[in-house]
């Protein structure tokens, strides 16, 4: 099984891996529909969509009740409404960029995921951790931040496509955000790469070399960066907040004022991907959370993964490793929710002043504070 | 002087990143997640019915199984919306309870006109009439919404009360007090 896939051309195995990624993704994705519903059921004090139950699942003894209480026949039911729907174009759209707008949010937030590390296996043959990953380039983070802006042009598409007041209004706030706090997250990670990158091996912004060097042996080694620099994961969170569109920052489609904002227009099918890529956008933002601050795959600071998993079979090292790291992701994806059902929206204006005159100042400063502090120690 | 001046201190430095708020809010929430829920799961799980509540009107019967009404047709005139219509009729000559002399023939109320107000049960004489603790009904027709007198004594049951007004009016008449 593993020469045939070995002996495959290159772009073959590529492609393959590519698309058990997005495999992986969008289910993901769907079910954060599902969880955000049950949450938001949850903190309401209600039990949330329980009632569906399918023909042959629902009815087998144990796991059809289980599944019928957690809803998922609701989320199997959804998906199969959005394909089957018919496909509404209002008359007065930009029929081009109407149907380019989805496609443009969905594509970018699966892209990043081809330099997102999601786990690590033990490579037997050179004694060293190898990530789990889809292309280990060097320019990590910058190719996240940079594919992963692209998914504002898909909002201010969607708002100018659409040709009416509130999916405009929609999209002319979702620029203005989305580049305010872009500022402030990509300066909140420079002490992250700062730290390490010491002086002596080459230089890299990959985010399986930020994994380890949170994995290293000592009191230092071990620590997670969110220990280390609270106040770049807090500003990290924050803009990831705003960059992901999610509650107390969704000013683009702040349905109380905009009626759906940039997605007004859109129904069925389309509709449903914007939302796919809104939770892919999330899952992907959590996991460079997760990898930045968190320590990755590493289960606990100060206990790396690598001696846990040395002696295991390759693959059950590597679940375990995808597993942990996949757990703190969908803690981060609770996290999102729980605030979402928590905080009520900020004022457009509250939004645009807590970017530029609190986020950013912050960031700065911290950058500075940081990149002294470096310096003193490594000259020391 | 009535009003009091409230001393409005500014914001302390924590309050302005309002992130203790946020933790306080989360928490909150966080508690009402793991709480019981609010809400019933409503047609497996029903609300409790509190006493003196007024449902769907219905007819009952006394312990004995008699019918208690005598369609002396009050509740018909009373009733705001006209839902109730009744058909008087004889009670046969050999029965029991002939000595009640009138029951109803036809007992119909149209629930699509009832307002639940329970003035049929308040100026009922013979407590015949009486608003039970069914809340829910529905049909596919407007005739399926009309309760006949079958279906009205199937929802009404029996009431356990003991008055038994008739057997003593006729105990009495046997006894002799031919003007009780």
């Amino acid at each position: 099984m593993i020469e045939l896939y070995l002996n495959l051309p290159v772009w073959v195995q590529a492609s393959l891996k590519g698309l058990i990624a997005i495999g992986l993704i969008i289910p993901i994705a769907g079910a954060c529909s599902l969880a955000e519903r049950k949450i938001s059921a949850w903190i309401q004090g209600r039990p949330g969509p329980n009632r569906a139950r399918a023909w042959g699942l629902g009815y087998i003894p144990v796991l059809g009740p289980i599944l019928q209480r957690l809803g998922v026949f609701h989320l199997m039911a959804d998906g199969a409404k959005f394909v089957f729907k018919e496909d509404v174009v209002p008359g007065h759209v930009n029929k081009f960029y109407y149907y380019l707008a989805p496609l443009v949010a969905l594509v970018p937030s699966l892209c990043t995921i081809v330099v997102v590390p999601f786990g690590a296996y033990f490579d037997a043959a050179t004694e060293t951790l190898k990530p789990l990953i889809l292309a280990d380039v060097d320019v990590g983070i910058l190719a996240v931040f940079a594919i992963g802006s692209l998914s504002v042009y898909s909002l201010i598409l969607a708002g100018w496509a659409s040709n009416s007041k509130y999916p405009f209004l929609g999209g002319v706030r979702a620029s203005a955000q989305l580049i305010s706090y872009e500022l402030s997250r990509t300066l909140s990670v420079i002490p992250v790469f700062l730290w390490v990158n010491a002086p002596g091996p080459e230089a890299t912004l990959s985010l399986f070399a930020v994994v380890e060097s949170q994995s290293q042996p000592g009191f230092w080694g071990g620590m997670w960066f969110v220990f280390l620099m609270p106040l770049c994961a807090f500003v990290f969170l924050v803009a990831l907040f705003a960059e992901t569109n999610r509650q107390p920052f969704d000013m683009p489609e702040s349905e109380a004022d905009l009626v759906g904002g940039f997605h007004t227009e859109y129904g069925e099918f389309k509709w449903s991907i914007f939302f796919v890529a809104e939770y892919a956008h999330m899952t992907i933002g959590s996991g460079v959370f997760v990898l930045l601050f968190l320590g990755g795959w590493n289960p606990l600071p100060w206990v790396p993964l690598e001696p846990l998993i040395a002696g295991l079979p390759v693959w059950l090292g590597g679940l375990i490793g995808a597993s942990v790291f996949l757990g703190k992701t969908f803690f981060f994806i609770f996290l999102f929710m729980w605030v979402r059902w928590t905080l009520p929206r900020f004022r457009y204006d509250q939004v645009m002043k807590l970017g530029w005159q609190k986020l950013l100042p912050i960031a700065i400063a911290n950058v500075i504070f940081y990149a002294l502090a470096i310096a003193l120690i490594e000259r020391a | 002087m009535s009003f009091k001046t409230v001393e409005r201190k500014p914001l302390t430095i924590a309050e302005r990143t309002y992130v203790p708020q946020i933790m306080s809010g989360l928490k909150t929430t966080f508690k009402k997640m793991v709480k019981p829920k609010e809400t019933l799961e409503y047609p497996e799980a029903r609300p409790p019915i509190p006493p003196g509540y007024r449902g769907v009107p219905t007819l009952v019967k006394d312990p004995n199984g008699r019918e208690k009404c005598v369609s002396c047709q009050l509740c018909e005139f009373v009733c705001p919306p006209k839902a109730i219509r009744i058909k008087p009729g004889e009670i046969a000559a050999d029965a029991d309870t002939a000595h009640v002399e009138k029951a109803p023939q036809e007992f119909d109320i149209d629930m699509l006109r009832c307002i639940y107000c329970g003035l049929c049960q308040e100026v009922c004489p013979e407590e015949a009439i009486w608003l039970q603790n069914q809340f829910s009904l529905s049909g596919y027709t407007r005739e399926e919404m009309v309760n006949n007198k079958a279906k009205l004594y199937e929802l009404g049951g029996t009431l356990p009360d003991n008055h038994f007004k008739w057997d003593k009016k006729k105990a009495a008449e046997e006894a002799g007090n031919g003007d009780h």
